[in-house]
């Protein structure tokens, strides 16, 4: 993808000399391999910085809560599935905003290209469906389709859902895909498994609160876990309240998250915190026929009232 | 201070031996990843690891601590008494500890202990604790150890630096405790002439570090033109506001301190803190004196970079391990920073321009 980073900086140009945006934001090179950082550019002469390739995991959606400036932002398909979940709850106006459609081929998973290797990887490249890895010991290629985040794997909605620009041709789109796999192996265990499952998966947090920080969803002016009056969960690295977080949060995102993998990819440790999220979006798929922010045209399942509601209580 | 030597034969024999007067903790490998912790009956520290993700800096200082329990029991005469929490102060000793996380182990201590204040916790911790160093002959390319005040064979904090030398380890023995640990181990204390090896290893370890900082102009930087400087947007633009620079780094030392209670039995505990949270200095009033990213982000830089370097002209706070480089989600670069923050002229070169 990293083809499209040329068409990227015209784009970009040419909306701030016209005018047209006061701010693009985007993605500049990284520091380390595997990594971009999302970036603001206000002046045309800058644009050349923008860059784009398999390592813009980060959801830019994230950055664009309450803003007042007129802005154009970068969006593969998840973000705009957030920017749209963001119009619609009044976190930005549509009117404000040039989005720039980046159709996406998915992006590389860094912790999983890390532990392939004993060696430091130095060097990630990319050509063509290719990921090119140079390090302390080894110089090898490997096929992107088999590096892909899991969530970009199983991603459905490759293009933008909404657009001004486009920053290359429309993708297409993965067919045939399982998206549930792990959520049905998961409902299929016993009440003991799960805890057992949960407790595995959990027990390296270190409550940095990446998750929460780098998902687009979360932007509430303060957080539950940040309450002191009431106090709604403990801060230590007590057990019970490390799942009271991550369930709590990851309630707070249904019928919201888009797969977007920007909470996994931060994680400073690694957790696939996603098998909470994804059990929410399979449940809203189920009950309510609802993938989120697909259109600026209807309201999210649990902001609205159905009279076909599927659950009795409400009626 | 001597240097001796032992074979690696008899590194787990000597382990043994150690078991038995001390803890064990050393670096382990889980899913891929190593981390720092208390080795179990013949379980050995893993030597391959080029770091461990989070640094040593939770052996002394645990990221939850219980300091007080107390009953809200008023049928019991010593309700509301605050009672210590009991807790482990047995000899222990790290093994394999980066040099980067021991020197700053001994940067953590200046703030626990000071002239007005000794934090219990963290000296009884740190006294109980032999701190046994593996000099680092593959550092990463994130790291920039020699230009933080730090190396790969850097020695302070340490009672022991330990050098891989193929079938055997060389050790340079640096205070009373690293001789007590390398006589309990049953090794040979005779002292060996392993100067100019070690030296030359150093080199070569050093030769390796790619990634350099430049500090030399922090100290005489005027601080309000650092604090106004139109660096920070660009710079905090990204932030999303984690906790995980200061978590995972080995010098911040910020913790919160909590009473939790279940039922009638209460706890006092200190956690880490993060002054990249929101709430980290948010009044009683509600009032947040730095209720912008840009402040934070600023203010943990200015600590790291200029606060500590003005107060305690021991460098900057930071070793250079690279990890809050390597694992901040949105890629901001202490690197990055530390040179803008460096370049950028002093008040008294604007003027006289002028």
């Amino acid at each position: 993808m990293s083809e499209y980073t040329e068409s990227i900086r015209e784009i970009a140009k040419r909306l701030l000399e016209t005018c047209s945006v006061e701010m693009i934001i985007g993605f500049r090179k990284g520091t380390v391999p595997m990594m971009n950082e999302p970036h603001v550019i206000r002046n045309a002469r800058d644009t050349g910085d923008l860059v784009w390739d398999s390592n813009c995991g980060i959801n830019l959606a994230n950055y664009l809560t309450d803003r007042k400036e007129n802005i154009g932002i970068l969006a593969k398909g998840c973000d705009s599935r957030n920017i749209v979940t963001h119009i619609l709850e009044n976190k930005i106006k549509r009117e404000q905003l040039v989005i720039i459609g980046v159709p996406c081929k998915g992006m590389i998973d860094k912790r999983k290209i890390t532990r392939m290797f004993n060696g430091e990887i130095l060097e990630v490249l990319e050509d063509n469906g290719q990921i090119l890895i140079r390090g302390n010991g080894f110089d090898t290629r490997l096929d992107k389709a088999d590096v892909l985040q899991e969530n970009c794997a199983l991603c459905t909605h490759r293009n933008p859902v909404i657009y001004d620009e486009l920053a290359a041709e429309l993708v297409g789109e993965q067919e045939d895909i399982d998206r549930y796999e792990d959520v049905r192996k998961l409902e299929a265990m016993t009440t003991e498994e799960k805890w057992a499952y949960f407790d595995d998966l959990l027990k390296e947090c270190i409550r940095c609160y990446a998750c929460k920080n780098a998902c687009p969803l979360c932007y509430c002016p303060t957080c539950f876990v940040d309450e002191s009056k009431p106090q709604w969960v403990g801060k230590s690295q007590d057990a019970i309240d490390i799942r009271t977080f991550h369930f709590l949060r990851a309630f707070h995102c249904a019928g919201r998250c888009t797969d977007c993998g920007a909470c996994q990819r931060a994680c400073p440790v690694g957790i696939n915190m996603r098998v909470f999220t994804k059990k929410l979006e399979k449940d809203c798929l189920d009950l309510f026929d609802w993938e989120a922010g697909m259109s600026l045209e209807s309201r999210p399942p649990l902001d609205v009232y159905r009279p076909d509601d599927p659950d009795k209580f409400i009626k | 201070m001597p240097i001796v030597k032992f074979e690696k034969q008899n590194w787990e024999t000597g382990l043994n031996k150690l078991r038995r007067a001390y803890r064990l903790c050393g670096p382990v490998e889980d899913k891929g990843f190593h981390y720092f912790k208390d080795l179990g009956e013949a379980e050995l520290p893993d030597f391959g690891c080029l770091n461990t993700r989070l640094s040593a800096k939770g052996i002394v200082y645990p990221q939850s601590e219980d300091m007080f329990e107390y009953s809200l029991d008023e049928t019991l005469d010593d309700h509301h008494v605050m009672k210590d929490v009991q807790k482990d102060y047995s000899p222990r000793i790290v093994l394999g500890i980066r040099p980067c996380d021991a020197k700053a182990v001994k940067l953590v201590k200046l703030n626990f202990d000071t002239a007005d204040y000794k934090d219990p916790y963290w000296l009884r911790a740190w006294e109980a604790t032999t701190f046994v160093g593996l000099a680092c002959d593959n550092p990463c390319s994130a790291c920039f150890c020699t230009t933080a005040g730090c190396g790969p064979y850097h020695e302070e904090g340490l009672d022991v630096l330990l050098v891989d030398n193929d079938d055997h380890y060389m050790a340079r023995v640096l205070t009373e405790k690293g001789i007590r640990f390398i006589e309990t181990a049953g090794w040979d204390t005779t002292g060996v002439d392993g100067a100019s090896l070690i030296e030359e290893r150093r080199a070569a370890a050093e030769a390796k570090i790619v990634s350099h900082v430049s500090t030399d102009r922090l100290r005489g930087a005027d601080t309000m033109t650092l604090h106004a400087a139109g660096i920070w947007e660009d710079i905090s633009f990204s932030c999303i506001n984690c906790g995980t620079c200061t978590f995972v780094c080995p010098t911040c030392w910020c913790f919160d301190i909590q009473d939790e209670v279940h039922g009638k039995q209460g706890k006092r505990t200190r956690n880490w803190d993060s002054c990249m949270f929101p709430i980290f200095t948010v009044h009683t009033t509600g009032h947040n004196p730095r209720g912008s990213q840009l402040q934070r982000v600023r203010q943990r830089f200015m600590h790291k970079l200029k606060y500590f370097v003005d107060k305690y002209d021991q460098g900057i706070m930071c070793v250079g391990c690279g990890r809050c480089v390597s694992q901040c989600p949105v890629n901001i670069d202490i690197r990055r920073v530390c040179e803008l923050m460096n370049d950028l002229p002093a008040p008294d070169a604007c003027a006289a321009q002028e």
